[in-house]
């Protein structure tokens, strides 16, 4: 088992040349029943977990992961919290999300690194800037912080910004939430992991699941069949992201999804240069310097419905593209790695996070390309929803009926349209 | 970086075409649809790991809309072809 991390820990273990760390978590066999299963072993799995063990006392529960913990779309996103949204169900939520990361590396016990450096959204239109401040007045109005920045605002924050007129995509001014930021990604599963196994959590990698089991009379679910033989639990929460749709086929559960391609870029490490975490609607990417000095860059979907995990090359040039305008000096650089996520687009751009038509079955997906910054929520959320069987008012709003009934959460205003975030 | 086979103009660059959408088939008789069969056509897919029927359109040549078959895990494209003339499998 896992022991407290501490400066005395580290003292002590320092004295053994750090040879005798325990492991953070155990690797146990599957037992054949538990009180409920988590599919999926990310970062919103791993989480709903914790949570489920932690604040509702649900201790007998195991997480399945078909490879292992944080490989997929956990390890695969730019790292990008905050919670600057316009509506009310995704505002509130978000909002949750963000105060729980501002103390998740005391409550984990482990430093998933959450730097608060503020998150900084571009503005290039008249119109754009109408926009920004309806949705700047909209975040004071619920009490979560925002800032309007002005053209000379940006240049004392980012010198490196080119705030010139005369490029494609002009900056008229800026939103920022200051208390958004960047968290390290794999921290963030690994944190989680150890706390959710050190309440009595098992976690099991390397099981697929392969079918959802039904009892025949009432429907609901009874078990999973999985590549490490079966297992039995009375409830079953699904967190795997751009395979949600596989998952929930296998309780005969048909998603408002579909699967996209995003991909994401890092530089060579260089000095620091970039202070925030800068995003632009208008030229589609984001920008900010990882710890470590890598220019961490990402950007719009490929395009069309994929699940390989590889980028296209123009996607790539369209990204770069922008981003050497706004910032020119990063033309020089060179990019080391490229990675591409699977990503659950919904049809309104939002989550779905609760109980699906199948009685004992949750799920918590639908992330868009947002899903990141939602990982301590949407575990919160989960949990709660799974250990009550109804929804928490915070993801009351984000059910799967809302597509049938018309109570779509769709922050674009785009209409049924898998693309939007 | 895709090579699409357009019906009219053959196989040119992705950067070429608009990912239109999934191939949903548009209702004969809206009218006649309940809440239930307008909700599963507006906002449900089938979102397929494998063969995928979607739409196209040739923004940089012809102009014109097609429906190509696509393996959406090795993007391989098996078929194209002009509407309403869909090969037999």
């Amino acid at each position: 088992m896992s022991r407290r991390y501490s400066i005395w820990a580290l003292a002590r273990n320092a004295l053994s040349h750090h040879e005798n760390w325990p492991k953070a978590w155990r690797s146990p066999e599957p037992k054949p029943a538990y009180d409920a299963l988590i599919i999926g072993g990310g970062g919103h799995g791993l989480a709903a977990a914790y949570y489920l063990a932690k604040l509702h006392g649900m201790t007998n529960i195991a997480v399945l992961e078909r490879g292992w913990i944080g490989g997929g779309n956990t390890g695969r996103n730019t790292t990008i919290v905050r919670s600057n949204y316009l509506l009310d169900e995704n505002a509130h939520f978000y909002e949750h999300s963000l105060k729980l990361w501002e103390g998740l590396s005391e409550d984990l016990n482990y430093n998933v690194m959450f730097s608060q450096r503020k998150v900084i959204n571009t503005c290039h239109t008249l119109g754009e800037r109408e926009a920004t401040v309806r949705r700047y007045n909209s975040m004071r109005l619920r009490g979560i912080d925002a800032e309007f920045l002005t053209r000379e605002d940006l240049a004392r924050l980012e010198p490196a910004m080119n705030l010139s007129q005369d490029v494609r995509y002009p900056i008229v001014c800026a939103l920022a939430q200051p208390r958004g930021g960047t968290a390290r990604h794999d921290a963030v599963a690994w944190g989680f992991a150890r706390g959710a196994d050190s309440l009595g959590v098992d976690i099991i990698q390397n099981c697929e699941v392969t079918g959802i089991d039904r009892d025949p009379v009432s429907g609901a679910v009874i078990g999973v069949q999985t590549t490490r033989g079966a297992i039995k639990a009375p409830k079953i929460g699904i967190a795997v992201a751009g395979h949600s749709s596989q998952v929930a086929a296998m309780a005969g559960v048909r998603l408002p999804i579909e699967s996209h391609l995003l991909q994401a870029f890092v530089s060579e490490p260089v000095k620091p240069f970039l202070n925030t975490v800068v995003s632009t609607g208008a030229a589609h990417f984001y920008i900010s310097q990882t710890d470590k000095g890598e220019v961490l860059l990402g950007g719009e979907l490929d395009g069309y419905n994929s699940y390989s995990q590889r980028g296209s090359l123009p996607s790539i040039e369209h990204v770069i593209a922008s981003a050497t305008e706004m910032f020119p000096r990063i033309g020089r650089l060179r990019f080391m790695r490229q990675w591409a996520g699977v990503m659950d687009m919904t049809m309104d751009g939002s989550p779905i996070i609760g109980k699906l038509p199948v009685p004992g079955l949750y799920m918590s997906g639908g992330w868009c390309y947002g899903g990141f910054k939602a990982t301590p929520g949407s575990g919160w959320c989960l949990a709660w929803t799974i250990a009550k069987d109804e929804p928490h008012p915070l993801n009351a709003g984000h059910t799967l009926e809302r597509f049938r009934t018309s109570h779509m959460i769709d922050e674009k205003g785009a209409g049924p349209f898998p693309k939007a975030h | 970086m895709l090579l699409i086979p357009c019906p009219w103009c053959g196989p040119r660059d992705e950067t070429e075409f608009v990912y239109g959408e999934a191939a949903v088939n548009r209702p004969s008789d809206p009218n006649s649809l309940s809440n239930q069969e307008w909700t599963e056509h507006l906002y449900f897919r089938e979102n397929p790991k494998g063969e995928h029927t979607e739409r196209w359109f040739h923004r940089a040549g012809c102009h014109r809309w097609f429906s190509v078959r696509r393996n959406t895990v090795t993007h391989v494209i098996s078929a194209a072809w002009p509407p309403g003339q869909e090969p037999k499998p």
